[in-house]
């Protein structure tokens, strides 16, 4: 019997304790994001929309999501 | 002189063509620092812009969801010009702009890089350098950047699709304050110039299109204003106004009174 475990990711600037078993796709639903809205930066690197769905979440990754705001 | 062929086509005007694409406003506006959404959209319509500018930032996961601006703006309505604001070396505005054409509308960037938080005014060698990285990776890159003639020629060397002084500093309303720089900018450059930041209300609007230039960015303007849709509708007019009056050519001033009515024929 495995536990669910967590693991310690830095999230748009936070420290924040995710489920172990996370895809990029996973956390975006996880937390309310329309896939199509937002842009994912993991440790650096842009990530394709395509491969959100196999990109595991793992411990001590940087994720920023970003998205589009008002500006001139 | 510019030459227009106007009976043909039905129109006074010429489209406003950046990097292979056509607009029939003048007239960019951004989509910060307005009271609420509904205000800005209304604004945005009613100033008749096509092109809109956008800003790159982190989704505040603390938040609504509908904190992002296309909850708000159709991409099938408007095109969207992302913009590297708030970037302080070229390093920064490289990433932003990566950002925001993996967002997956287009390749199109506003490069803004600035190097004075006091003033905003733009690290023109920062600008450069980003412009060159971002040109050579198939960016169309629209670049902010000061009244200067020899930055805007290195800028379009560097192959910018456009070059945008700005008439004043960002937010400042005060205008444009070096016509002349502006109108020598237009008068050297090729691609098209877009005065961006410094527009405060109409006559400035018509004032920097009289110059000469083939559009208009502005953002505050419009955001700051009392009422943003009405403004909107008198800075779509005034972009007109003031593009109309450099086509036709404007009469010499002078200063000495000439009648307008014939001086013969008077009674005796």
């Amino acid at each position: 019997m495995s536990e669910a475990t967590t693991i310690r990711v830095r999230l748009n600037g936070k420290e924040r304790d995710v489920d172990s078993d996370h895809t990029v796709r996973s956390l975006l639903e996880s937390l309310d994001l329309q896939p199509s809205l937002v842009v994912v930066e993991l440790n650096r690197e842009i990530l394709a929309r395509e491969s959100y769905g196999e990109t595991l979440i793992r411990d001590g990754d940087t994720i920023e999501l970003v998205h589009f705001v008002g500006g001139g | 002189m510019t030459q227009i062929v106007v009976q043909k086509a039905g129109t006074l005007d010429m489209p406003l063509t950046i990097g292979g694409r056509s607009f029939t406003s003048r007239l960019i506006v951004g989509t910060g620092k307005y009271a609420t959404n509904e205000v800005m959209v209304d604004a945005i319509r009613a100033s008749g812009a096509e092109m809109v500018t956008v800003a790159v930032r982190r989704v505040d996961l603390d938040r609504t969801k509908e904190e992002g601006i296309l909850h708000h703006l159709s991409p099938d309505e408007f095109f969207l010009l992302a913009n590297t604001a708030g970037c302080y070396n070229a390093g920064d505005a490289i990433r932003y702009a990566r950002l925001a054409r993996a967002a997956g509308f287009n390749e199109w960037i506003k490069l803004e890089v600035i190097g004075d938080q006091a003033t905003l005014l733009p690290d023109v060698h920062a600008t450069l350098e980003a412009a060159k990285t971002l040109t050579d990776e198939g960016f169309k890159v629209m670049a902010y950047t000061n009244d200067d003639l020899i930055t805007a020629l290195r800028l379009e060397d560097a192959g910018c699709v456009a070059v945008m002084p700005l008439a004043s500093p960002i937010g400042s309303g005060l205008g444009v304050v070096n016509p002349y720089f502006i109108r020598e900018i237009k008068r050297r450059l090729e691609v098209p110039v877009i005065v961006d930041a410094g527009v405060g209300t109409a006559s400035d609007a018509c004032i920097t299109m009289e110059q000469g230039v083939d559009g208009v960015l502005m953002n505050t303007a419009l955001a700051a204003a009392d009422d943003p849709v009405r403004m909107a509708h008198a800075m779509r007019h005034a972009i007109v106004a003031g593009r109309m009056a450099y086509l036709a050519g404007r009469m010499p001033s002078r200063e000495i009174a000439v009648p307008s009515s014939p001086v013969q024929g008077m009674l005796d």
